[in-house]
């Protein structure tokens, strides 16, 4: 099967197109351009490359969430047209899911950070398991302090990655306890390969969503529901 | 049908608090036009919130084209371009309906056509007026806009005057939450003020010294809020139809005498309005009744076209589409974007 994957969810943007178990065209961008100005020219960059047939397309993943909520939403509204005019599901992938699956096959605890601003992340706890990624903490909004407690408590070596772990490095030196090191360039960003990889191992256990249905997983409220509810 | 020579635009509209979609042929014809409205959402608030927007634009954007294209009978192979909103609005929720347009114009292959959501409301007035064609004088007024604009031709656009601070639109929001009509004002004025006199209390009419054709509305609001402060003070009980019924007055003697005062300077002789307070009863009885004094030709949108909808994107894309106007994948929004500017 062809997937076309995208993440928008935090300063990368990166679309790439996965067919049977292959990354046919993968392109990311970590610049400070809108996420609005660079994705779908990408695609379009990708299309012409690789001769992409549109129609060829079995379904669209995309990083659902958590993330900046206009990236999400960049993505997202790009993944529902693309899926309506196609008439294709959406593969809604979590965000943090497919940050981690960039360490595929570690054996140490994987701990991806995106900066969530006001002094928390997005985070979650993975480790693979014969070669399963395996959810030990499932992605959530947590202060870096919460987050560092639970590493400590399982004593085990971890990987850090994300933007977060740069934002938070003086922090995380202070907190954890454990052996710990960070990813390297090649693979500590948020990458649509490894969105349309996971993707496609959810959708054959029959995660999809129609292009309407889907809508970005944000783990928090709008501020001003926040403010409303105290 | 033959559909050989029919341009049809599938239209979005996301740039405020409505999530739209429209299929609109030859630019005149509105065969379908579906508008999610999220106001009773914002209510509680007493005014849009723009990231609470954003989010039910994104769970509502492909339901209203689906439903947009089925209205019509018509499905994406048989429509020739893909209109949207890009500016002025807010960012977020633009860009929603951008995003989407953009994915949809890259799928299908059809071309793209940014539109200016003021362009929109000024284009509304084609859909019901078919023997309307530029050059006239259009006031645009809405929560987010006040704009007197000449249309020289189709597209083409020049801003005579707009407001120096507050839109009509807001004034007539802030003026109801002050005297606890709640939100969305404009509405709640225009009825409670047919039971006031509109006489009753003299509140200021502003005029912007520099510039004959721009307006103010913020000291007209200050107006009304001291007036109420200072019943309050002397314990005088506020009677709120009246207030209303002024307040309106004021704000439709600025808008009657600077847009009747373009059409004269332009020697038109076709005087439009458009924009959410375009549907306002008492501004469209007194500019009726000021254009038939002066011989002028008056037109207006239905109410339905008169808030914000995709039915007048389509028609104002479609007229930057037989010019030739097309938009790039990097389409952006634009929140600010000045009517006329690309």
């Amino acid at each position: 099967m062809k997937i076309l994957a995208l993440d928008s969810s935090g300063l990368v943007a990166s679309a790439a197109v996965i067919d049977n178990g292959l990354t046919i065209a993968e392109y990311s961008v970590n610049y400070k351009k809108t996420h609005s100005q660079t994705l779908l020219p990408m695609l379009d960059e990708i299309k012409k490359m690789t001769e992409l047939d549109l129609s060829t397309l079995d379904a669209i993943a995309i990083a659902a969430g958590p993330g900046s909520f206009t990236g999400l939403r960049i993505g997202s509204a790009t993944a529902k047209g693309l899926a309506l005019a196609l008439n294709i599901p959406i593969i809604p992938v979590p965000t943090l899911d497919a940050l981690a699956y960039n360490l595929y096959g570690s054996d140490k605890l994987i701990c991806p950070l995106m900066d969530a601003r006001r002094n928390q992340v997005y985070t979650g706890l993975y480790e693979f398991k014969d070669s399963k990624l395996c959810i030990l903490e499932k992605q959530c909004a947590a202060d870096i302090a919460e987050i560092s407690e639970k590493i400590n408590a399982l004593n085990r070596e971890t990987i850090f990655l994300g933007d977060g772990s740069t934002v938070y490095v003086e922090k995380l030196n202070d907190l954890i306890k454990v052996k710990f090191t960070f990813a390297p360039a090649s693979c500590n960003r948020q990458r649509a390969a490894c969105v349309g990889a996971l993707g496609e191992e959810l959708f054959k256990n029959g995660i999809s969503q129609t292009a309407a249905e889907h809508a970005p997983e944000y783990l928090r409220l709008s501020q001003a529901e926040r403010e409303r509810l105290g | 049908m033959d559909t050989n020579n029919d341009v049809l635009i599938l239209a979005i509209e996301s740039s405020c608090d409505e999530t739209a979609a429209a299929v609109v042929k030859n630019g005149r014809e509105v065969l379908s036009n579906i508008i999610f409205s999220q106001i009773d959402l914002h209510t509680i608030y007493g005014g849009v919130v723009p990231e609470i927007a954003s989010r039910k634009h994104i769970e509502k954007i492909n339901q209203v084209i689906e439903e947009a294209l089925n209205k019509a009978g018509v499905t994406l192979d048989d429509i020739t371009a893909v209109a949207v909103t890009y500016g002025s609005g807010l960012v977020g929720a633009l860009l929603v309906g951008v995003s989407a347009a953009k994915a949809i114009s890259f799928a299908t292959g059809k071309p793209l056509i940014g539109v200016h959501h003021i362009e929109g409301h000024i284009s509304a007035n084609f859909i019901e007026n078919k023997n309307l064609e530029p050059p006239f004088v259009c006031l645009v007024v809405s929560g987010g806009h006040t704009h007197l604009v000449i249309v020289r031709n189709y597209g083409e656009y020049e801003i005579l005057g707009y407001t120096r601070d507050d839109a009509a639109g807001e004034a007539f929001d802030k003026v109801a939450r002050a005297i606890g009509l709640g939100y969305p004002g404009g509405p709640k004025i225009d009825k409670l003020s047919k039971e006031g006199n509109a006489d009753a209390i003299k509140f200021p009419r502003a005029k912007v010294d520099s510039s004959e054709y721009d307006f103010s509305f913020s000291g007209l609001k200050s107006a009304v809020l001291n007036y109420l402060n200072s019943c309050e003070m002397k314990n005088i009980e506020v009677n709120t139809a009246d207030v209303a019924a002024s307040f309106q007055k004021a704000v439709i003697d600025v808008l009657v005498e600077h847009s009747l005062a373009a059409v004269r300077q332009c020697g038109f002789t076709k005087f439009a309005i458009a924009g959410g307070v375009a549907s306002n009863s008492t501004l469209r009885a007194v500019f009726e009744q000021e254009c038939k004094k002066r011989h002028i030709e008056f037109f207006h949108p239905s109410p339905i076209l008169c808030t914000d909808n995709a039915a007048m994107i389509g028609a104002a894309g479609y007229y930057e589409y037989i010019k030739g106007v097309r938009s790039g994948y990097d389409l952006n929004a634009v929140p600010n974007l000045r009517l006329g500017e690309r």
